[in-house]
């Protein structure tokens, strides 16, 4: 079969039944590098890592990635708009059945229950995040090196200055990168 | 077409300088779409992120596709999923024509180990507010304790304590509703 077709079918199959998120791709693309020689299932670590520094959603930078090994810049394009294409289709979906019912007593009553489970969700990423930036999690017996605290002074001193000067988030990210390359972080 | 090409810019920006998965891009979010815009308020953006996580597909993408649909219906959608995957996918062609070895340089490195720190404080910002904003009562301090101790300490899949609270919401007003 033609590269596309078959990039935009795995991509497509991947955003239909991938659910939460970008790390639920991740078998995906462990079925799609052992059935195809786009990339090895070696590679896959490395995608991870150049995603985390680099802009935008996890899943996206992944199935360009995949789509630009298979068949380079209209493979990735493919692969981008094939993972995309579900999450729109499905969401359009859901959207137009909530402003429908968005008074039900139901839908209400289920979103009630769903919001704090979310603000867990969002308070749980948050601490993995925490853990890898702030704390060398390898060295729990010694105290004084298990704490980084470069990393915890600089958080303290951003987050004072989020709360003093309602800057945007960008202004923030930029001096952190800034700071990282200036002080070797 | 003018809130079309809006809602892509929009979208791009916030996905230009979000690093990470989903939730990252939270405090962008925050201060794009809630505060400057005033697209949507607080509880809407944790109502889009509850039902992002339960249905398939990339959280960004979902979230972004229910804003842009809110704004400007199927066309909203559209724009505003271009908007997200933009930036991500001309990282990542950039990245695999030109810096094969990127993330291996120091400079990128000591640059995102900076932006890493800057992340975490954004995002202890955005979970007290969305705190503020989704838990209201008793009830909802229960459910958010419960799924967060699920979610921290046995890593159990998002989904479960998410479905779970849900239908807890409408046992609960159900309740409620009968003892009135």
């Amino acid at each position: 079969m033609n590269v596309y077709l078959l990039l935009f079918y795995e991509f497509f199959k991947t955003g239909l039944f991938a659910v939460g998120g970008g790390l639920a791709t991740l078998p995906f693309l462990y079925e799609i590098a052992a059935k195809y020689a786009w990339f090895t299932a070696s590679r896959i670590p490395d995608m991870l890592a150049i995603s985390e520094s680099t802009p935008g959603p996890l899943g996206i930078n992944m199935a360009t990635f995949a789509g630009y090994n298979a068949a380079g810049i209209p493979g990735s394009v493919v692969a981008t708009v094939a993972l995309s294409a579900p999450s729109v289709i499905i969401i359009v979906l859901i959207a137009r059945f909530l402003n429908k019912y968005k008074d039900n007593f139901y839908v209400d009553s289920v979103f009630y229950g769903l919001r704090p489970a979310v603000c867990a969700m969002i308070s749980s990423a948050a601490l993995e995040i925490f853990r890898i930036t702030l704390v060398h999690t390898d060295k729990f017996g010694n105290l004084a090196q298990f704490f980084d605290f470069r990393a915890i002074l600089f958080f303290a001193a951003i987050l004072i200055l989020m709360y003093k000067f309602k800057l945007h988030p960008i202004f923030y990210l930029a001096g952190a990168a800034a700071l990282g390359i200036i002080f070797r972080f | 077409m003018k809130d079309l090409l809006t809602l892509f810019t929009v979208f791009f920006r916030i996905s230009l300088f979000t690093f990470g998965g989903g939730y990252t891009m939270l405090p962008l979010l925050e201060k794009e779409i809630c505060e400057d815009l005033n697209w949507a308020d607080k509880s809407e953006i944790i109502d889009y992120f509850a039902v992002s996580q339960c249905v398939p597909g990339v959280i960004a993408i979902n979230v972004a596709s229910f804003i842009g649909y809110k704004r400007k219906g199927l066309a909203g959608a559209v724009a505003a999923a271009v908007g997200v995957a933009s930036p991500a996918f001309i990282a990542i062609v950039l990245i695999a024509a030109l810096f094969t070895n990127f993330s291996d340089n120091a400079v990128v490195r000591h640059a995102f180990s900076g932006i890493r720190v800057a992340v975490c404080a954004l995002l202890a910002k955005a979970v007290a507010d969305f705190y503020k904003a989704g838990v209201r009562d008793l009830f909802g301090l229960f459910l958010f304790l419960a799924s967060l101790v699920l979610s921290v300490f046995f890593s159990v899949s998002p989904v479960i304590p998410v479905l779970a609270a849900g239908l807890a919401g409408v046992l609960y007003k159900t309740v409620r509703r009968a003892n009135k």
